[in-house]
């Protein structure tokens, strides 16, 4: 991989990262409301995987979904004014942080039922087929999702009907804070669970943008020309508590796991490796902060200045405009 | 031209899916098997497996898979065997179907259409007789309707079909061999208009979907006697068409309503309290409401047939209001 390529996929990264730093700095100080789900510790999977997809390809994220968002290349400020309930946002504040949705660029959503998105990428998948596309669509869920009888209905449909989705599971471990071994019974190998419907499957070290990159690259490879599924596990960890209601360590694990899982930080190991190699400098990194800092900042800026929705958008959208037969 | 309503249903489809390549039909049996209640007959002859769609048993998966679809732009049509089993795809109809439109700021629209049979038959027992469509109304960003006559039914399929929002359309499933005169060619029946099915001056009947063949019945029975009822269907649950209803109550000033549904939280309380905003001064009394009964449905041929409204609970409720 180009060195540039490389550095993108580290600026990328490194803006969820800062990106969810200053969305708990602004839920602290009351700009931010409701659940906020952050997506430290696992910046790697987004960013790979979402790398790995043509602008036409599709994407459906679960309720930690800022990450797949910025990923997918959506605009910052009108992420961070979603966050805070702004006209501005990307969904003019009627989703907030668990239902960002950026329908230009196919990004479908997130959804915060667990599993109840899994058959809507498969739907995506079924009218992909039905034109005679060749469009991928990748679906985010979490470990938590797979012993769901959405995901199993819809592992068999897609498998059934060869539909082309790329079932990427996040194993961050904790089901809010359930381990996997108490939640899946197959949770040694999660992959297993498709396997049982009949579709292809893979592993891979989800805090290794690399590998991420490389696996979801031949996965989505695999789908495109196979017409088929494939399910990845990707394992990860979440730095952060399962929500900025859940302290990071305490009650289901111990702080020595959390400093454990960080001597793997997604953003640590891409940065060494490429210090190590000679393919960027300590300058390429400062000024990738830099950069990044200044599109944080604006963000908020751009939210803290983003009007509150109008009363009287309150009732827009719950139907079609005009209503009736197009 | 006179059909059944299953005929009507069939014909309103077929000419939908012959209009516009989006529009598919997925669901148990719909395809080889012709459909469990024969709507789909002929289809997949037709229009090949690609568009007619058999499921396996999982209407959680295929329901939400086709709100996927329908958020890529087609335009399914999903049959549930009995709105019964729609209770397993609650999730994606509420929190998917429903909100996804208001959720995303208006970027992304589900224009689908979930339809089958609902209510009591012949002795089906409490899990397959039910009338839930309360559920459904309660929920914004659904619209709901439950035609009850042939030329309805095709009517109000082809303009659900054509709406851009997720329709709920509830089939009586005693209606299906029900035969009746249908309008000439391709005609549709706009969404959220209400009829007025027998004039009359002395009482309004409201009542959709199989009670409205009860509210007639009724309708003959009271004219006998004198008394003649206007009947009114809404044929569309949700948006009601409430100024033909409080039309015709202004007109009689009394008011009974008809639903096979369980009372307690019903459509009927919904449209009475709807009614009493708009008509309170022009009533001579209160409204009455005709429900089905406040237990689930019993298999015995008897008792089912205490449990739902018939004409003769019918005319008893328009005696009562008018303290006959």
């Amino acid at each position: 991989m180009e060195r540039s390529h490389l550095l993108r996929l580290y600026a990328q990264m490194l803006l969820i990262r800062r990106f969810e730093e200053r969305s708990a700095e602004m839920y602290a100080l009351g700009k931010i409301g409701g659940f906020c789900h952050l997506y430290i510790g696992e910046e790697a999977v987004a960013v790979g995987a979402v790398d790995a997809l043509r602008p036409d390809d599709y994407v459906f994220s679960a309720y930690r979904d800022h990450g797949h968002c910025l990923a997918r290349g959506s605009d910052p400020k009108r992420v961070m004014a979603e966050l805070f309930g702004r006209a501005g946002g990307l969904c003019k504040g009627k989703g907030g942080s668990m239902h960002l949705v950026d329908a230009e660029r196919r990004f479908m959503g997130g959804y915060a039922i667990v599993g109840g998105h899994l058959p809507l990428a498969a739907g995506v998948g079924f009218a992909v087929k039905y034109r005679g596309g060749d469009q991928v669509v990748l679906c985010f869920f979490g470990e938590g999702a797979v012993p769901s009888g959405a995901c199993h209905e819809t592992l068999n449909l897609a498998a059934l009907w060869d539909l082309p989705v790329l079932f990427l599971c996040e194993n961050n471990r904790y089901g809010m804070g359930t381990p996997v071994e108490r939640a899946v019974a197959l949770y040694a190998d999660v992959a297993q669970n498709a396997a049982a419907h009949g579709i292809d499957s893979g592993r891979v070290d989800g805090m290794d943008v690399l590998a991420v990159r490389e696996a979801v690259g031949k996965a989505v490879e695999q789908v495109r020309s196979g017409h088929r599924p494939y399910f990845l596990e990707a394992t990860t960890y979440r730095f952060m508590g399962h929500s900025m209601a859940d302290p990071a360590h305490g009650h289901y694990r111990t702080k020595a796991e959390v400093d454990e899982a960080k001597k793997r930080d997604p953003l640590l190991l891409l940065r060494t490796r490429m210090l190590g190699e000679r393919l960027a400098t300590e300058a390429d990194f400062k000024t990738i902060e830099q950069d990044v800092g200044k599109i944080v900042r604006e963000a908020v800026e751009f939210a803290e200045a983003s009007p509150a929705p109008s009363e009287s958008a309150l009732e827009d959208d719950v139907y079609a405009a005009g209503g009736g037969p197009s | 031209m006179t059909l059944t309503y299953r005929e009507a249903l069939n014909q309103a489809l077929c000419e939908e899916m012959r209009r516009d390549d989006r529009v598919f039909l997925i669901g148990e049996d719909v395809g080889y098997y012709q459909g469990a209640f024969k709507v789909s007959k002929g289809f997949v002859e037709e229009f090949g497996p690609r568009r007619v769609v058999d499921t396996p048993i999982t209407e959680l998966g295929f329901t939400g898979l086709a709100i996927g679809a329908a958020m890529a732009g087609l335009r399914p049509v999903v049959e549930v065997m009995t709105f019964n089993f729609a209770i397993l795809a609650m999730d994606q109809i509420v929190n998917n179907a429903a909100k996804i439109r208001y959720m995303s700021g208006g970027q992304i629209g589900v224009p689908m259409v979930i339809r089958g049979p609902g209510s009591a038959a012949h002795q089906l027992g409490a899990q397959h007789s039910q009338s839930l469509e309360a559920w459904f109304c309660h929920v914004p960003g659904l619209k709901v309707v439950a035609p009850a006559t042939p030329h309805d039914a095709k009517g109000l399929l082809k303009s659900a079909v054509r709406d851009e929002n997720p329709v709920i359309f509830i089939e009586g499933q005693l209606l299906y061999p029900v035969k009746g005169e249908i309008g000439e060619g391709d005609y549709t029946i706009p969404l959220g208009l209400a009829e007025v099915k027998r004039t009359g001056t002395d009482i309004t009947i409201i009542a959709y979907s199989k009670m409205l063949h009860q509210a007639l019945e009724a309708a003959e029975i009271l004219s006998r006697e004198g008394i003649q009822a206007e009947v009114v269907d809404p044929r569309t649950l949700r948006p009601l068409d409430l100024d033909t209803l409080a039309a015709s109550v202004k007109k009689t000033g009394k008011a009974v309503i008809v639903e096979e549904g369980w009372p307690f939280a019903g459509l009927g309380a919904q449209i009475a309290e709807s009614l009493y905003g708009r008509v309170f001064d022009y009533l001579d009394g209160p409204i009455v409401r005709v429900t089905g009964r406040d237990v689930p449905m019993p298999y015995a041929r008897n008792l089912e047939g205490a449990a739902v409204p018939d004409a003769r609970r019918v005319v008893e409720a328009v005696h009562q209001v008018l303290n006959r």
